[in-house]
């Protein structure tokens, strides 16, 4: 049973209790703790249950590469799945419940799973759940999921802050060990602008946990000193709890600070995402220990040596009082000699290697500590803890040897260096067969936009093991990031250790009885056995035997398994580790909250909204509104107790028969000006601009390079340079970049200036038979037919507000849009309004607009059109001049497959029984085609019903459509059933254009 | 900001910055070459040709540069028809566009100790006080939208964006510095 020391504890406040809860159970920690160390503090190994064969797992490390300890943390507005025990520092009234079992961590039903292991080798699932198919959405998935679930999604609104920080510097350190602090020293000294990141709220990291001495000092002193230095720069800047998880191209990393975790609800932010633009980025990230592979190395109380050291020296608790250290490297002998300074018992040191007489075994030997070489661990007893080890032979096949009495087992398996974000932008990787690890090749790092290394290592990150090479390294690399000599570095006590040996299956000729309780992913449940079978069946590349068998896709991306994986697969295929390579680091290294990813961005400003200079008034007088792009626009205006429908038409009806209101301000308005802007426009759009008068409009179609139509809008020439071309409402940027892509790129020695007003203007459109009555009740400007004929414009004063007035109609009425300046538009508004309640002025929203446009048969960007439509399709041949020699899109549209006679062209539609055609629907065709569905011939752009006709009317393209004037067509309905309309010409409405031109 | 957000801004005390939403200003974007519009410039607005990035004031009347051939000419509002007229005439023979925008945007003044920390939640800029000094000028985006800002004669940032986004702007700028301190810069 793990427990309490007496004695000890480096990081924690004897003094300072806090309560807190595990699954509901009331238990009690120290200021200190991580949730880890205390849940082990109250004796509490059995932390959680595995991911498929849901078997009791307990705490294995101390660190972010734990796998097995992820607890839902908090509750309600502050819960969060899957956070790891041991990097959650522990608060007052911290509640913390296991995951993954069911009904309980103690008595799990889903522990069956584990009695059928056997039956679930490597590719189970791809293997099994195969057949039949209507099974995979309905009965497999949900039951996969129910028995495989992890944590829980949270279920109310997160309660905390988030934000995100823009940080420039020109160092940018990772990790704030022993090599980090170093390296900081050596860059910060230069004057140069660095940030060191450490991941916990502790510097120095394992230093002093390991008894290192520095400069003739215990660690503590010396990582004291530093830091005081440190601080004392102004140019350094140092963030605990702030982990660096990303590394990315043109010096971008994230670091994930960590404000608030521990103190929730106090005002912080909860996370600050740091996104840091550097220089050079040094990461200092030391190295994570690898488990040993032997059977029942997952039993709850089987821990890393490196963790057992650190719950013992930081935290004053231990696993058990009785501890076998397995390990095939003299670092883990420390851990022997930590837990003996403890008063804790250390039966035996069982050490594959032939001989060890190093001066840590000798030490160990002293302290009386029985050291078993060339020996292993051949299965470990117990299922929720650990009650013994069986002992056997190191090079053997496993039989039954000596059992041994204990209640937790150290384990180490060598080094390796976490070279996760030399990876990130392609930093390569050398094998060290000294230390079986891998390690970075300074000669292929990544590189920077100059060419150069922009990443490098510095310490154990570099596969330096020994503190006085950790320093060197990183004072070398700190001082090259800013281009200078290292100063003078201070000696560290490292004691001579006997070299490791690679051990990857232990013991090394072990049967598969054994080898299938070896486990080498405890996050996803993956054994020796699953890698070996793998490579039976074929699997070669390591990337693909990830993906086959799960290794390292867990949410711990295989910290601790992936090295030896890798091993066992290269065993059985008989090659060398560097040969099989590593998986891909991506990153984040750990993960990360959405919060911090999403930062301010949630509620009201998740993202940008986009107002009209009257939006505050359709808001407040009930209109309906509806996206367009980033803006909103009223749909319609219901009045107390009316449909929406009801709405549209009475305000097209209003409008058709007295006066309508439309708020155009999101139209885009984009000023040309230059002696050639002529000549620009007439390559832009299809029809001929130059030849238009100043003081006139005209209505203009832009097409893209294939010919296709991608914006309309009507072009006023303003004086003989200056044209304004209005566009779409969500095409204005996107004209405006066409329009200098062109200028800047193309026709770069052409004299044009282009400004996008679309901002500066308010417009609103004035339209109906009273039109011209409101605007002259205004007074001001003379908007009389002579004065202002239809498709000109002039420039004034209404209301005593300076206006342009466009005499453009988009609805077939009279109708005067009036650009405003932004800032009075409002004014106007509210004028037109007064000044029109005797004509029962009605503003009418998007829809009555699309079913006014409709009823005349005018298109609309993206309804008749959908990024394959010409203009030729759409009868606008009248808009496409036959004088020019060419303009954007000309060329495209004389190629075989834009003039084939067959094009689905534009009609109107009439349904036999006056219904509204469903939008988007198909013409039928005879017979089928070569994939086996029904033939189509045409299909539906545009449908409305319009009050002004009474019936529905619609627009479509259909095969040979204007020729096939009054046929009946049959369109399929997604019920199978058909409906009926009849061909007609799209202009439903006064055909002859009378009532605009008044 | 949410409610939620506003609870945990208002705990941490009061905002080490003020977002203040200005009134109009008047504003020119002018369009040519540096060479034939620099004397334009002058007498429209009594200030040289900004460098690069650059911002210069005269008085109540100032000069941006937006890019290679943009700038942006600052002035009260009712000197904007007069400040036309003077561009029309000084570049009656030269190739150029001068166009009135003092509605397309909305500007705010972020003031305080905190203000840098302020922008440096919602603008990928460099914001400390030793790369960003006043006589800058800055065309970035804040948070989702474009936004350009600069230091005025009072030592607070100006920041000018967009009309139509002018309350998600106000928004995120007060979300922003009603953020506890980070204690990045080392002058505030």
């Amino acid at each position: 049973m793990s427990m309490r020391l007496e004695q000890g504890g480096r990081l924690i406040d004897r003094d300072a209790p806090l309560d807190f809860t595990f699954d509901t159970n009331p238990m009690r920690g120290l200021r200190g703790d991580t949730l880890a160390s205390a849940l082990l503090a109250n004796g509490q190994m059995l932390v959680n249950r595995s991911y498929k064969y849901h078997r009791p797992r307990g705490i294995l490390a101390s660190g972010p590469e734990e796998p097995n300890a992820l607890v839902g943390l908090g509750q309600g507005a502050r819960f969060e799945p899957d956070q790891r025990a041991t990097t959650t520092e522990l608060f007052d009234g911290l509640s913390a419940m296991s995951q993954n079992a069911w009904p309980t961590l103690g008595f799990d039903m889903m522990a069956v799973n584990g009695w059928f292991s056997g039956m679930m080798p490597a590719g189970f699932y791809y293997k099994t759940f195969t057949w039949p198919q209507s099974f995979w959405k309905h009965v497999y998935e949900p039951v996969i999921r129910e028995a495989a679930a992890s944590g829980l999604p949270p279920k109310e609104a997160d309660a905390d802050r988030y934000e995100h920080f823009y940080a420039f510097v020109d160092v940018l350190i990772v990790g704030g060990g022993i090599a980090g602090l170093q390296a900081a020293l050596e860059a910060g000294r230069s004057g140069a602008r660095v940030l060191l990141l450490e991941q916990t709220p502790h510097w120095g990291g394992r230093a002093p946990v390991d008894g290192v001495e520095i400069g003739g000092k215990p660690a503590d002193a010396w990582i004291g000193e530093t830091l005081a230095t440190l601080e004392a720069m102004d140019n350094v800047t140092l963030r605990n709890r702030c982990m660096g998880v990303g590394v990315y191209d043109h010096g971008f990393a994230l670091g994930y600070e960590r404000l608030a975790d521990h103190t929730p609800g106090d005002g912080q932010p909860r996370h600050r995402l740091w996104k840091i633009r550097t220089g050079r980025i040094v990461t200092a990230t030391g190295a994570i220990e690898r488990p040993l592979s032997f059977a029942g190395n997952d039993v709850p109380g089987v821990m890393l040596a490196s963790a057992v050291r650190d719950y013992v020296v930081n935290y004053g608790v231990a696993p058990g009082r009785r501890t076998v250290v397995v390990t095939n490297n003299d670092d883990a002998y420390r851990t022997a000699l930590a837990l003996i300074d403890a008063g804790l018992e250390v039966p035996v040191i069982i050490d594959p290697r032939e001989r060890n007489d190093g001066p840590l075994a000798r030490e160990c030997m002293r302290r009386g500590v029985q050291v078993e070489t060339g020996a292993a661990v051949m299965k470990v007893k117990g299922s929720k803890r650990v009650e013994g080890v069986m002992l056997c032979r190191a090079n053997g096949t496993g039989g039954a040897g000596a059992v041994l009495d204990c209640d937790s087992v150290a384990m180490s398996g060598g080094w390796s260096p976490v070279v996760h974000l030399w990876s990130h932008c392609g930093g390569k990787l050398l094998w060290s067969d000294e230390h079986a690890h891998f390690y970075p090749d300074d000669a292929r790092a990544p590189t920077g936009a100059d060419g150069a290394a922009f990443v490098s290592t510095a310490g154990a990150a570099s596969g330096c093991m020994a503190s006085g090479d950790v320093l060197r390294d990183a004072a070398r690399k700190g001082g090259a990031a800013v281009g200078a000599e290292p100063g003078e570095v201070p000696q560290a006590n490292d004691i001579e250790e006997v070299p490791m040996q690679p051990v990857w299956v232990m013991p090394t000729k072990a049967l598969p009885e054994l080898r299938s309780k070896m486990f080498l992913d405890f996050q996803n449940d993956v054994k020796v056995s699953d890698v070996q079978l793998a490579a039976q069946e074929g699997y070669e590349s390591v990337e693909l035997t990830k993906r086959y068998t799960t290794l390292g896709m867990a949410n711990d991306q295989g910290k601790l398994s992936n090295i030896n994986g890798l091993a066992i697969l290269a065993q059985s295929l008989g090659e060398e580790i560097p040969q099989v390579g590593t998986t891909t680091f991506r990153p984040p290294y750990q993960p990360i909250s959405f919060g911090s990813i999403a930062g301010e961005a949630r509620g009201d400003i998740f993202q940008p909204l986009r107002r009209t200079p009257m939006h505050d008034w359709h808001e407040a007088n009930g209109a309906y509104m509806e996206p367009v792009g980033h803006w909103r626009r009223p749909y319609c205006y219901p009045k107390a107790g009316e449909s929406h429908a009801d709405a549209v038409a009475r305000e097209v009806t209003a409008t058709r028969t007295s006066l309508g209101l439309l708020d155009a301000s999101t139209l885009g308005k984009i000023l040309v000006k230059g002696p050639d802007a002529g000549r620009f426009l007439d390559m832009l759009y299809t029809n001929k601009m130059s030849t238009l008068k100043p003081g006139r409009c005209r209505y203009g179609l832009m097409c893209n390079e294939n010919g296709f139509l991608m914006d309309d809008g009507v072009v006023a020439r303003i004086d003989e340079e200056t044209f304004l071309c209005h566009t779409t409402s969500g095409g204005a940027d996107h004209i405006h970049g066409w329009m200098e892509d062109w200028l800047q790129c193309e026709w770069w020695d052409w004299k044009v200036y282009t400004a996008n007003l679309t901002e500066q203007y308010g417009q609103i459109a004035v339209v109906g038979p009273n039109a011209r009555k409101v605007l002259e009740k205004l007074g001001g400007l003379d908007v009389s037919k002579e004065a202002l004929p239809f498709m000109a414009w002039s420039e004034g004063e209404l209301a005593g507000i300076p206006v342009r007035v466009f005499r453009i109609s988009f609805s077939g009425e009279l109708s005067y849009e009036i650009a405003v300046p932004a800032g009075q538009a409002r004014a106007l508004w509210d004028k037109i309004l007064a000044a029109g309640g005797k004509f029962g002025v009605t503003p009418y929203g998007t829809e009555a607009l699309h079913v006014m446009r409709a009823e005349k048969g005018f298109i609309m960007i993206g309804d008749e059109t959908d990024g394959t439509v010409i203009p030729q399709d759409l009868g606008l041949d009248w808009a496409i001049s036959k004088k020019k020699d060419d303009y954007l899109g000309k060329r495209a549209q004389e190629r075989a497959h834009m003039v084939r006679p067959d094009r689905w062209k534009l009609v109107g539609l009439e349904t036999l029984d006056g219904s509204v055609l469903p939008d988007g629907i198909y013409a039928l065709g005879e017979g089928m085609n070569a994939n086996g569905q029904r033939v189509t011939i045409g299909r539906v752009t545009s449908t409305y019903h319009s009050p002004t006709l009474g019936r529905g009317i619609a627009m479509g393209l259909v095969e040979h459509g204007p020729d096939r004037m009054g046929e009946v067509l049959k369109f399929g309905k997604t019920d199978g059933g058909t409906i009926e309309a009849r061909i007609v010409s799209p202009v439903f409405y006064d055909p002859e254009g009378e009532k605009q031109d008044v | 900001m949410s409610d939620a957000a506003r609870v945990t801004a208002v705990a941490s005390g009061a905002p080490a910055a003020q977002v203040d939403c200005l009134p109009i200003q008047g504003m020119i974007t002018l369009r040519g070459q540096p060479t034939e519009v620099a004397e334009a410039i002058r007498a429209a607005t009594g200030c040289g040709l900004p460098e690069q990035r650059g911002i210069v004031f005269e008085g109540e009347r100032g000069v941006a540069w937006m890019s290679p051939d943009e700038w942006l000419l600052l002035m009260p509002q009712e000197m904007v028809s007069e400040c036309l007229a003077t561009l029309a005439g000084e570049l009656s023979s030269s190739h150029h566009l001068a166009v009135e925008v003092s509605d397309a945007r909305a500007m705010f003044r972020i003031s305080g100790t905190g203000a840098r920390e302020a922008l440096a939640r919602v603008c990928p800029v460099d914001l400390s006080p030793a790369t960003f000094a006043a006589g800058e000028i800055r065309r970035t985006r804040l948070a989702q939208v474009p936004a350009a800002f600069w230091i005025g004669a009072d030592g607070a940032f100006r920041l000018v964006c967009f009309r139509s986004v002018a309350r998600y702007a106000q928004d995120v700028l007060e979300n922003a510095a009603s953020g506890a301190p980070v204690g990045f810069f080392p002058e505030g």
